[in-house]
C-alpha cells in the first residue's frame, strides 16, 4: 500500500509515495538514489546504513520510512558545500587514509557528523565507544580514529583546532 | 521491504489500543530494533504493525511529588542514559542501558521494548528487578499495574496482553533513595553484544543499631547530627550494616530473577564483614537456573553468577562507603 510522506532530505523537502513496508534505507537508495547509504547486514549490526534523523544517528535499515514524516534526514550526499568542498570530517578521512574499500565510510562519516553536532570534544577511548556501532572489515579502525580525533578529538601537542 | 500486511501510526495510546483490539493479527512496534529484526528473520510476518513510535506522551522521564520516577516506555536508551533524573536517582540503570548494542541501536531501541519483548538477556532487566519497578499496562478495559518481578512468564513471554500498551514504568522513592548499585554485563565483546550474563547488586547501608552513640566514628560529636553521621560514614565503615540489599540477574534463569533468599541472608550483616562476599557467591547459586546455550555453557554461567555477584556487591559497597573499605575487604 502506497502512502504519501513528506520529509526533508539533505535540506530539500521531498513529497513521496512510499510503500508502508519500506525501510528508510530502501526509500533513500531506491526512490531518491542516495546510494551513499549502504545496505550491509540489514539488522542494525554493521552501521553501514547510518543516517541522521533530526541530527541523531540511526540505522536506516531498521527505521520505517513512515516514521520519517516531517523529519530532517541527512546523508553523506548532503555534506557537500555549495561550492563542492568536502566537509571537514570527509577531508580528515582522506588525509588520514581512513578509507580502504569505502563501504563503511559513509556510515562512519554520519556518526562523526552527529558527534560534531554535539559541540564537545572526545577522548580516543570515548571515540572507540561512539563508533562501536560500525563494522569496518578492512580493519582500518586506527586510521578512522585518527581522522575522528582530528575533528572531534582533543588537539594534539602542536595545538591544532 | 518488511513483510507486513498493514501499518498504523497510532496518534495516542487509546488509538493504539483500539487498533490492537480490532485486529487480532496486530502487534505493537516502538523502537523497532527487535520487532523489525524478528520480521526480517521471517518470524511473525504478514500481520499488522501498530506503531507507538510517534506518541509524545510515552517519551521522557519525570518525577512525581512523592519522589516516584515515571519513565516513558518509548524513551530510547541513549535519552534514558543521559537523563538528569536517571543519572542522579538510578545511575546504574543508565549504565546498564548504555551497554545495549551500539550507539545507533541505543538511539532507536526503547526501555519499554526492552521489557516487553520478555528477554532474560535484556540489559535493563536485572536492574529493573532490583528496583521493584511497577509497570502500568493500559488495555481496552482500563489500566492495571504489574510489578516487574511478576511481569515475566517465560522466555519471550510476559503477562502483557496483546492489546495492552505499557504506558509507564514507575520506580518509587523507597526503592532508590539511599541505595548505591552496580550492574555488570558479561559478554565476549564490549559492544554489539547480547549479555551472556547480567548481574545487578544494590545496597543501602546504615549505622548498626548497637553502634549508635558509642561507635568508633562518633567520638567527635552527637549521633543525631547529620554532619556527624557523615563523618561516621567516612571514618567508621566497621559500624555500618547492610540495611537493605537487592540482587537481580539476567540470563541466570529463563526469565530475569531476584535472589530474595540471599538478600534475606545478607540483610543486617556488617558491611565490613569479609564473609559477605563468600556468602553471596555461594547462596545465589541456589536460586538460579541457568541453561547452556551457544553463547555459554551452564557451568560457565554458574561461575559467572557467583563471581559477578561478588564483584557487583563490592562495587556497590565501594560507591557507598568510599575507598576506605577496600583495604579491609580485599583480603576476603
Amino acid at each position: 500500500m502506497l502512502q504519501i510522506i513528506n520529509m526533508y532530505v539533505n535540506g530539500r523537502r521531498e513529497e513521496l509515495a512510499v510503500d508502508i513496508r519500506e525501510s528508510l534505507l530502501e526509500t533513500l537508495r531506491e526512490r531518491l538514489n542516495l546510494t551513499s547509504v549502504k545496505k550491509g547486514c540489514g539488522v542494525g549490526e554493521c552501521g553501514a546504513c547510518t543516517v541522521l534523523v533530526d541530527g541523531v544517528a540511526v540505522d536506516a535499515c531498521l527505521y520505517l520510512t513512515m516514521w520519517a514524516e516531517g523529519k530532517h534526514i541527512l546523508t553523506t550526499e548532503g555534506l557537500k558545500s555549495p561550492t563542492g568542498e568536502l566537509n571537514p570530517i570527509q577531508q580528515a578521512f582522506v588525509d588520514e587514509a581512513a578509507v580502504q574499500c569505502g563501504f563503511c565510510t559513509p556510515g562512519l562519516i554520519m556518526t562523526a557528523v552527529e558527534l560534531m553536532g554535539k559541540g564537545r570534544k572526545y577522548t580516543r577511548e570515548e571515540l572507540r565507544k561512539e563508533i562501536a556501532g560500525h563494522l569496518c572489515r578492512c580493519t582500518g579502525y586506527e586510521n578512522i580514529l585518527n581522522a575522528l580525533e582530528k575533528v572531534v578529538g582533543y588537539p594534539k601537542e602542536q595545538g591544532g583546532e | 521491504m518488511y513483510d507486513i500486511e498493514r501499518y498504523i501510526e497510532a496518534v495516542s495510546v487509546e488509538d493504539a489500543i483500539q487498533h490492537l483490539k480490532a485486529d487480532p493479527d496486530a502487534s505493537v512496534i516502538s523502537g523497532g530494533t527487535d520487532v523489525l529484526v524478528r520480521l526480517r528473520s521471517g518470524k511473525g510476518v504478514g500481520g499488522t504493525l501498530v506503531s507507538i513510535h510517534e506518541i509524545p506522551e510515552l517519551h521522557g522521564v519525570d518525577r512525581l511529588l512523592d519522589g516516584t520516577l515515571v519513565i516513558g516506555p518509548a524513551t530510547c536508551f541513549s535519552d534514558l542514559a543521559k537523563d538528569p533524573l536517571i543519572r542522579s536517582c538510578v545511575p546504574y540503570l543508565g549504565e546498564a542501558v548504555e551497554t545495549v548494542g551500539g550507539p545507533q541501536i541505543r538511539n532507536m531501541g526503547t526501555i519499554g521494548g526492552n521489557l516487553c519483548n520478555g528477554a532474560t538477556s535484556a540489559d535493563s532487566a536485572a536492574v529493573m528487578q532490583t528496583l521493584n519497578a511497577r509497570l502500568v499496562l493500559q488495555g481496552p478495559d482500563g489500566s492495571r499495574e504489574v510489578p516487574v518481578t511478576e511481569f515475566y512468564l517465560g522466555p519471550g513471554k510476559t503477562v502483557r496482553r496483546r492489546d495492552e500498551i505499557l504506558t509507564a514504568i514507575l520506580i518509587e522513592a523507597k526503592d532508590y533513595l539511599g541505595f548505591t548499585g552496580c550492574y555488570i554485563k558479561y559478554g565476549k565483546r564490549k559492544a554489539m553484544e547480547i549479555a551472556t550474563l547480567g548481574c545487578c547488586v544494590r545496597v543501602k547501608l546504615g549505622p548498626a543499631p548497637e553502634d549508635s552513640g558509642e561507635g568508633p566514628g562518633t567520638e567527635n560529636g552527637g549521633g543525631q547530627d547529620p554532619a556527624a553521621l557523615q563523618t561516621q560514614n567516612a571514618a567508621g565503615p566497621k559500624s555500618r550494616i547492610i540495611r537493605d540489599i537487592r540482587i537481580g540477574y539476567g540470563v541466570a534463569a529463563p526469565t530475569p530473577i531476584r535472589c530474595y533468599k540471599t538478600e534475606n541472608l545478607l540483610r543486617g550483616r556488617s558491611a565490613s564483614d569479609p564473609s559477605i562476599y563468600e556468602l553471596i557467591g555461594e547462596h545465589v547459586l541456589e536460586e538460579v537456573q541457568p541453561r547452556s546455550s551457544w553463547r555459554a555453557s551452564k557451568e560457565f554461567r554458574l561461575q559467572l553468577i557467583a563471581e559477578l555477584a561478588r564483584r557487583a556487591l563490592r562495587e556497590a559497597m565501594l560507591s557507598s562507603l568510599g575507598n576506605s573499605l577496600l583495604d579491609q575487604t580485599s583480603a576476603g
